[in-house]
């Protein structure tokens, strides 16, 4: 494999990967006096499964932060399709086709599991005010062809039995699913994942497993995810990039990675001892 | 007749996503309506339409009005006084300044005048929220009550301090001023009502209502999926105002006839239509109007009951009143927060399942 040609790669298993979709620069983020992120860089490739992993703490959700926009790093520059991100709010981050899930789930509680993936497609929708007061015509056909997508990530995510449940009802698994349902409704472009499978079962997690590469295969999605599980990190990912209290210490495919000294240090040395 | 959805399959991502899916609750909708415009307009007469069904119709508008920002986007208001004070005085600047126009077009921009107002007021919650945002609105409350007192411009420079709406006409029939029919003033509520309802209801059940709810839910995760927290809440409060003002001008207009701002549109208006709300259902078109229904029953109720039944005196039928309320709010927040309309819901989960629950 050939990671480093600005043209692509072909992985292992025959899939295509294309050149850089989104490069982070140089980012330094700090809380205060708290140094989350120090002076890092690295890329993801478009149709690539890249991981981020760390011990606790090592500031993997404050990188999906910066990405989606949620901090602004003090240095550091984000380049998304060739072109330097100006500084924008988390919306608009949404609205360039980068779609994410997080660490704690955030779904609407109030609201059913189909109006909750519906709302993953809101970036999608164009009809206003006025057109949604009127219903009839603009608004109605809007929402059918959106619903009927809806019901195909649905199909996918196999969640059909729990369409109209109020998301507060369901268990910790079912949410995850629905949580990334929701991201997929966006059809992004990029897609963050911040600890999938985390508090998942082993059933749970081979499905999870399963849907994050069918999704990628399927429909081209490029994945960034943080994972703990390193047993799922080097089944899924093409690369890995590794932190520790803020830094880079690895980055490259995951047997370059594990068998990288300063890594085993840092981060297998202390969860496999 | 069983209540029932067996049998009666949805073929269709549009028959799934309609208002009331199941036929009996589509039967007695057009009941409702049947009932609403082509009967109780031909029995209505003075007692009714001013103690119950005037009254109740208003009301319903500014609790769904209030419903929609605050049931649905989240936003906790307590200026809906206020803001129906806008409704109100703009209705009348509107009726003196320009004689000719149409009532219903006066009502239309009174709504409009206080949706503009509500987006003023609202642009402060998209830095401040939950208590610090109540408190924001209350002070708007206090301060346009001040307003309307105080520059005699808005009340024209009468004497009384008072508004006094004169006599306009539609079609031939009068629908303000003293020599209005009940039926007329039934009438012409009820049709706003019901447009008011059925926009209502299209904006909760497509994209804007799921932006509301979104930020409503968790305004974090809303940004996240491309959500303006911005112009999400502003709508909110505009449409939410446009309801609350269209209120305030049949309330004055239609309703009341002459109006003190204070004593019409005081803080107590506010807190009244809160517990509509609270009482109805926050996030439920259906929850407004129970919840308006039930404030607007409760005391004409009462006051048959215990001093025309028992003959007691009316401050202590004022005050148990006000003891009910009381409480049925603490029950409602504790117990069920989504009010009369929850309740409905459960009592007909109960009665799909019905004879065999299991
Ligand atoms: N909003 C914040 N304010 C202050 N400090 C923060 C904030 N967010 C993160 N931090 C700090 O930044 C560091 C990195 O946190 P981060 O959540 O990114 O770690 P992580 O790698 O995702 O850890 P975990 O595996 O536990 O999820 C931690 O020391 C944390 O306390
Ligand atoms: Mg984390």
């Amino acid at each position: 494999m050939n990671a480093m040609n600005p043209e692509g790669y072909v992985t292992a298993d025959g899939r295509k990967i294309g050149g850089v979709l989104m490069e982070m620069k140089n980012i330094t983020l700090r809380f205060g006096g708290v140094k989350a992120i120090t002076d890092i860089s690295f890329d993801i490739r478009e149709g690539e499964i890249r991981a981020i992993i760390g011990p606790n703490g090592a500031g993997k959700s404050s990188m999906l932060n910066v990405i989606s926009g949620f901090y602004v790093p003090q240095e550091g520059e984000v380049w998304f399709h060739g072109k330097k991100r100006a500084p924008m709010k988390p919306y608009q981050v949404a609205q360039q086709g980068i779609a994410r899930t997080f660490q704690n789930i955030a779904l609407f509680e109030g609201m059913s599991v189909l109006d909750n993936i519906m709302t993953g497609r809101l970036t999608l929708m164009k009809s206003g005010l006025m057109d949604q007061a009127m219903w009839w015509g603009r608004a109605q056909r809007e929402e059918t062809e959106h619903r009927e997508k809806v019901e195909k990530i649905i199909d996918f995510l196999e969640i059909q039995h729990i369409r109209k449940t109020p998301v507060g009802r369901l268990p910790y698994g079912l949410k995850k699913r629905v949580e990334l349902a929701r991201a997929l409704a966006a059809e992004p472009k990029l897609l963050l994942l911040d600890e999938p499978m985390a508090g998942m079962n082993v059933e749970e997690k081979e499905d999870m497993c399963r849907f994050i590469l069918d999704v990628n295969d399927e429909f081209g999605t490029t994945i960034t995810l943080i994972e703990h599980d390193m047993g799922v990190v080097m089944d899924l990912s093409d690369r890995v990039v590794v932190m520790d209290y803020g830094k880079k210490i690895g980055d490259g495919p995951p047997d370059e990675v594990r068998s990288n000294p300063d890594v085993i240090n840092a981060y297998l040395g202390v969860s496999h001892d | 007749m069983f209540y029932r959805e067996a049998g009666d399959f949805k073929t269709s991502y549009v028959d799934d996503s309609q208002t009331f899916p199941i036929r009996f609750d589509r039967m007695r909708y057009y009941a409702v309506l049947v009932l609403g415009f082509g009967i109780l307009p031909f029995v209505m007469n003075d007692y009714w339409a001013n103690a119950v069904f005037v009254p109740f119709l208003i009301y319903a508008i500014a609790a769904i009005g209030l419903n929609i920002l605050t049931g649905y986007c989240g936003q906790v208001s307590l200026g809906t006084g206020g803001f129906m004070a806008v409704g109100a005085y703009a209705c009348y600047k509107l009726m003196t300044a320009f004689p000719w126009m149409p009532m219903p077009v006066n009502v239309l921009l009174a709504g409009l005048v206080t949706a503009g107002v509500g987006v003023l007021f609202g642009l402060p919650s998209l830095r401040i929220k939950g208590f610090y945002l109540a408190v924001a609105t209350l002070a708007a409350q206090f301060f346009l009550v001040w307003l309307f007192n105080k520059v005699p411009w808005f009340y024209n420079y009468s004497a009384s301090g008072q508004i006094t709406a004169p006599e306009r006409t539609l079609l031939g029939v009068a629908v303000t001023g003293a020599s209005t029919p009940a039926w007329a003033k039934y009438l012409f509520c009820a049709v706003f009502l019901f447009a008011l309802a059925w926009l209502a209801r299209n904006l909760t059940r497509g994209t804007v209502g799921r932006k509301w709810m979104a930020i409503r839910d968790m305004d974090i995760a809303a940004e996240i999926i491309g959500v303006n927290p911005l112009t999400t809440k502003l709508s909110a409060f505009a449409v939410s105002s446009f309801y609350i003002g269209i209120a305030g001008a049949l309330f004055f207009a239609v309703y009341l006839g002459a109006a003190e701002v204070g004593e019409a549109f005081g803080i107590q208006k506010s807190f009244l239509i809160l517990f509509m709300v609270i009482i109805g259902g926050l996030g439920s078109i259906f929850g407004s109007f129970a919840g308006a229904a039930f404030l607007v029953l409760l005391p004409v109720l009462l006051k048959n009951l215990l001093v025309g039944g028992l003959g007691w005196p009316t401050d202590l039928a004022a005050h148990i009143e006000l003891m009910i309320v009381g409480a049925l709010i603490i029950v409602f927040l504790i117990l069920e927060p989504h009010g009369l309309a929850q309740l409905w819901r459960v009592a007909k989960e109960k009665l799909r399942l019905w004879p065999f629950p299991h």
